[in-house]
């Protein structure tokens, strides 16, 4: 990218990426600005006009508003804790050298190729229901009461599908970062007197800052979302209505869109003021 | 202190021995190195030292006492890696710090030596840059430093030069040189650079497949190499080997002569032979000469005025009093 001609040649030819990519992102955008402007209940009259910023108003007053972002926030925060914590310490086991480790890494990575819908469903009936799940069942062998986990420990239970679903992504990004550790550089810290929380703690830690920062970013953006798990399990009920659970409840169950959307643009707000104080905190980690 | 004392000490991986039996002693104050070329075991040997690897059978005894199961850190060895091994994250004084932290030594010390450390190697105005800040000679150094505030009874250097351009490693050469000599303290140093053997060394010891070749001084080992290996490690450019009738004039099975101890001349001598190629390095001329009917190639060093071309034909007269004459086994004779 030397010259004149080749830097507009270049330019002319991300131009149609570039184009395609910011048609993605704006048509919707605006789409959903336009409906949140509007009164739109497609059963009961269609559209029916301009109504300024009522829709936003309606949305935020609403008795269930403030509760979704309390849930929405439970739920990202606790994936996360619990996926970053586990994952740190699957993937320092994953590193040692162990009979049939091909194997047990395929093992490890599967929960992420089976499908929300699926995952929810197989928790749901195989491990959670209270009469013939597997937990039921572990709990009325050690004489205990079955817990009914959707309506007595519903977010939980979410947070646990949830977790278990990203738990291989948070692995396999922090082992890779693991094994890129220079060995050199714990050999020289066990030199230097540092017994193994201590080098976990200076040396293995630090240098997992990256990835451990790259795994919280790319999570928030697809936890923020969750929907299948929510819809699957609990159907928005016992707690469980996420900010995403309560705008599809909106323009769905409500058949209300102006509405709907006008929740969708607060649920952009919401995911901006999350990535903010997630750059805050660790994304001085990126810079170096 | 630091005598460090190896007693028949092994070391398998699996079912390979890489160290078969050896015994070795190290001396208070001693500047060591282990040279060989790769693959002899010199790197094995010194983290069976440092402890970063258990050794299968035998003993070492450190200052008189076994350390054999005693842990690294525990051991008073500091060491010097080959790719510096330094902590990204933390910054040159964190870095020099680490291991006093580690020790749960007081701040005001821990400073005091830092700053002290700092000042020996000239990285006070690097203090709080990152290592990735710096150039390679100023990371050994910093390497070094994190070795020398521990105060250790030996340092072991594992290949430090080896990530340094030519002209670094003359000069870190002479500083670890410069170091050991203010310092008094045990070095162990490993290379596969027999110059830097030496070089520096009090005492080199040259390793073949973990079996000890020959341990002596450098003038002793170019001057009285034990067998035909060390005869061709130690020396550069390599010792000429002749074979055959020539070497039975001498009484000996094989016969090796330095190039530096042959001399050239276009007109008379005992050896006739072709110029091949010629390397000119101003202070010295190296001639590698064909067609002797000896060996494939012999090279002579002379001065660097002396000029033939390619293809000349010169006459080579080896000094008898320095001839090394070695029986078939490839041991030296007298």
């Amino acid at each position: 990218m030397a010259t004149q001609s080749s830097r507009s040649a270049a330019r002319l030819m991300m131009a149609p990426a570039v184009i395609l990519l910011l048609g993605w992102m704006l048509a919707p955008l605006i789409t959903t600005l336009y409906f949140s402007f509007r009164r739109y209940l497609p059963l009961r009259g269609g559209d029916q006009g301009w109504v300024g910023f009522e829709n936003y108003t309606r949305f935020i007053g609403s008795s269930a508003f403030w509760p979704s972002v309390q849930t929405t926030l439970i739920i990202v925060g606790g994936v996360l804790v619990i996926t970053v914590l586990l994952g740190i310490v699957l993937a320092l086991l994953l590193d040692q050298p162990m009979w049939g480790q091909g194997i047990v890494r395929i093992l490890v990575i599967a929960p992420f190729f089976v499908m929300p819908t699926v995952s929810a469903l197989v928790w749901k009936n195989m491990f959670m229901d209270p009469v013939n799940g597997l937990f039921a069942h572990l709990w009325k062998f050690f004489g205990a009461t079955p817990v009914e986990w959707l309506s007595q420990a519903s977010l939980q239970s979410i947070v646990m599908i949830v977790s278990w679903q990203w738990l291989p992504f948070a692995t396999l990004i922090l082992l890779t970062a693991v094994q890129s550790l220079d060995g050199e550089q714990l050999e020289a810290a066990e030199m230097d007197g540092a017994p193994f929380i201590k080098r976990f703690w200076y040396i293995v830690l630090p240098h997992l800052g990256r990835a451990i920062t790259i795994v919280i970013l790319i999570q928030t953006i697809f936890l923020l979302s969750i929907f299948a798990e929510i819809f699957v399990t609990t159907g928005g009920a016992f707690g469980t209505r996420t900010l995403t659970y309560l705008i599809f409840q909106r323009v769905l169950e409500s058949q209300n869109i102006g509405l709907g959307s006008a929740g969708g643009v607060y649920a952009i707000i919401l995911a901006n003021i999350v990535a903010i104080f997630l750059m805050r905190i660790v994304g001085k980690n990126l810079d170096n | 202190m630091g005598r460090i004392t190896l007693n028949k000490v092994t070391k398998s991986f699996g079912e390979t021995q890489v160290i078969p039996p050896l015994d070795l002693t190290i001396e208070d104050g001693e500047f060591t190195v282990f040279v060989g070329p790769s693959g002899c075991g010199k790197s094995t040997l010194l983290r069976l030292i440092a402890g970063l690897e258990d050794i299968t059978t035998g003993h070492i005894d450190i200052d008189g006492m076994d350390a054999t199961a005693v842990p690294p850190a525990k051991r008073g060895l500091a060491m010097v890696f080959q790719s510096y091994a330094l902590y990204p994250h933390m910054s040159v004084r964190k870095n020099i710090a680490f291991p006093l932290r580690m020790a749960k030594m007081d701040q005001v010390e821990i400073d005091r030596r830092v700053d002290n450390a700092a000042s020996v190697l000239n990285l006070a105005d690097y203090i709080d840059r990152r290592p990735g800040q710096l150039s390679g000679g100023q990371r050994q150094r910093v390497a070094i430093g994190r070795a020398i505030v521990r105060e250790p009874a030996a340092f072991l250097f594992d290949e430090p030069l080896s990530n340094l351009d030519a002209a670094l490693r003359v000069g870190m050469r002479l500083e670890i040189s410069e170091l050991h000599k203010r310092l008094e303290t045990t070095m162990i140093y490993v290379t596969h650079d027999q110059v830097e053997a030496m070089t520096m060394a009090d005492k080199i010891v040259v390793l073949r497949a973990g079996h000890i070749e020959q341990v002596g001084s450098p003038l002793e080992l170019y001057k009285a190499p034990r067998n035909l290996f060390v005869a061709g490690f130690i020396g550069s450019p390599k010792m000429n080997f002749v074979e055959g009738a020539e070497a039975a004039k001498y009484d000996a099975h094989t016969v090796g002569v330095r190039p530096e101890h042959i001399a050239i001349s276009g007109t008379e001598g005992a050896w006739k032979g072709r110029v091949g190629v010629s390397e000119h390095l101003g202070s010295d001329t190296f001639f590698h000469v064909h067609d002797t009917g000896l060996a494939e190639t012999l090279t002579v060093r002379a001065d660097g005025e002396v000029s033939f071309k390619h293809g000349d034909t010169v006459y080579l007269t080896p000094r008898e009093d320095v001839v090394h004459r070695f029986d078939a086994q490839g041991l030296r004779i007298g």
